[in-house]
């Protein structure tokens, strides 16, 4: 896949960051605010993806981000079956999914015991899926040709 | 508003009927996104932000990663020529939507007005503010009260995208 003009690029450099803490903030701020972890996830993956037509494969390691981006995929979703784990664990072979951590107050950042939590897992999750996806139509194309 | 949902709802059919007829795949894609982007919109006009929000980043996300495909695809659709037999199947497929609908209406004759009950289902949950301390209650539920569908939905992500490295990689069978 080839690049975009350097006008492109350079929007796409300055613009990408933007977007990507904006993902950032709808994932923390998932138990607060609308959205969450899915919609926070594929905004970020929306980032990478944008540096990816923009650039074009010229990325020299395109194809150890996708095993990374992998890597990240399989490890976080353990992640939330780990918590599952620990909440069927802490609640006494009760309920699974138990939210055992302490609630805090309401309206606050740090609040909802471990729902933040299952908020980041879930977007780093959904994030790398849907980057993944992208990655390795463009990888797995020119591999094809050469 | 129910007038704002009756033309978006209009627009979305036409859209989905352009990208049936499209000639080519590219422009059907394209009209398809009109289904979509509608549909954020009757999230909004339906007061449920959250829904909206999740709906505009993946049809956007859907779109690119629907054209990067159709790139690698031929875009033209072949046509189709009429014989007798195809005759049969549009008799048989417009008998059936007949009685669909028939039966739909009956159906929803049972049920009560649109959007009369929902406060007695969303009230309980409303309420559970207090147990979760989420101040967004879709994240309450999702997340909490209904934490195990969150992991089936992530392991349809998690399953989808293993298929399609699976499909995708073909200079790994090349090799063997």
């Amino acid at each position: 896949m080839k690049g975009m003009t350097i006008i492109v690029k350079k929007i796409g450099q300055i613009i990408c960051p933007v977007i990507f803490m904006f993902g950032l903030y709808i994932i923390l701020h998932g138990h607060l605010t609308p959205g969450g972890g899915f919609a926070g996830g594929v905004i970020m993956a929306g980032a990478f993806i944008l540096q990816i037509l923009a650039n074009g494969n010229i990325l020299p390691n395109l194809r150890k981000e996708e095993e990374g981006l992998e890597f990240m995929e399989s490890a976080a979703i353990l992640g939330f079956l780990i918590l599952a784990g620990l909440g069927l664990l802490f609640s006494g072979g009760v309920v699974f999914f138990a939210n055992f951590l302490d609630k805090g107050e309401l309206g606050k950042l740090i609040s909802g015991g471990f729902i933040p939590i299952e908020n980041i897992v879930v977007g780093a999750e959904v994030c790398a899926a849907i980057a993944t996806i992208f990655i390795a139509m463009v990888v797995y194309k020119d591999e094809e040709k050469k | 508003m129910e007038l704002y949902l009756i033309i978006i709802l209009v627009l979305m059919i036409l859209g989905s009927i352009y990208s049936l007829n499209a000639s080519d795949l590219l422009s059907a894609v394209i009209s398809y996104g009109i289904v979509g982007f509608g549909l954020v919109i009757a999230f909004l006009l339906l007061q449920a932000p959250d829904l909206a929000i999740v709906q505009v980043v993946v049809e956007v996300a859907t779109l690119i990663i629907m054209i990067a495909a159709i790139k690698n695809t031929q875009s033209k659709i072949p046509k189709m020529e009429f014989k007798p037999k195809i005759a049969i199947y549009y008799a048989i497929t417009l008998i059936a939507a007949l009685v669909f609908i028939l039966i739909f209406d009956r159906a929803t004759g049972c049920l009560s007005q649109f959007g009369a009950d929902t406060m007695r289902m969303a009230q309980p949950y409303i309420d559970g503010a207090q147990h979760t301390k989420s101040a967004n209650l879709v994240t309450g539920v999702v997340f909490d009260y209904r934490a195990y569908d969150t992991l089936g939905e992530a392991t349809v992500l998690f399953t989808a995208v293993i298929g399609v490295l699976t499909i995708l990689r073909i200079k790994g069978k090349k090799e063997k």
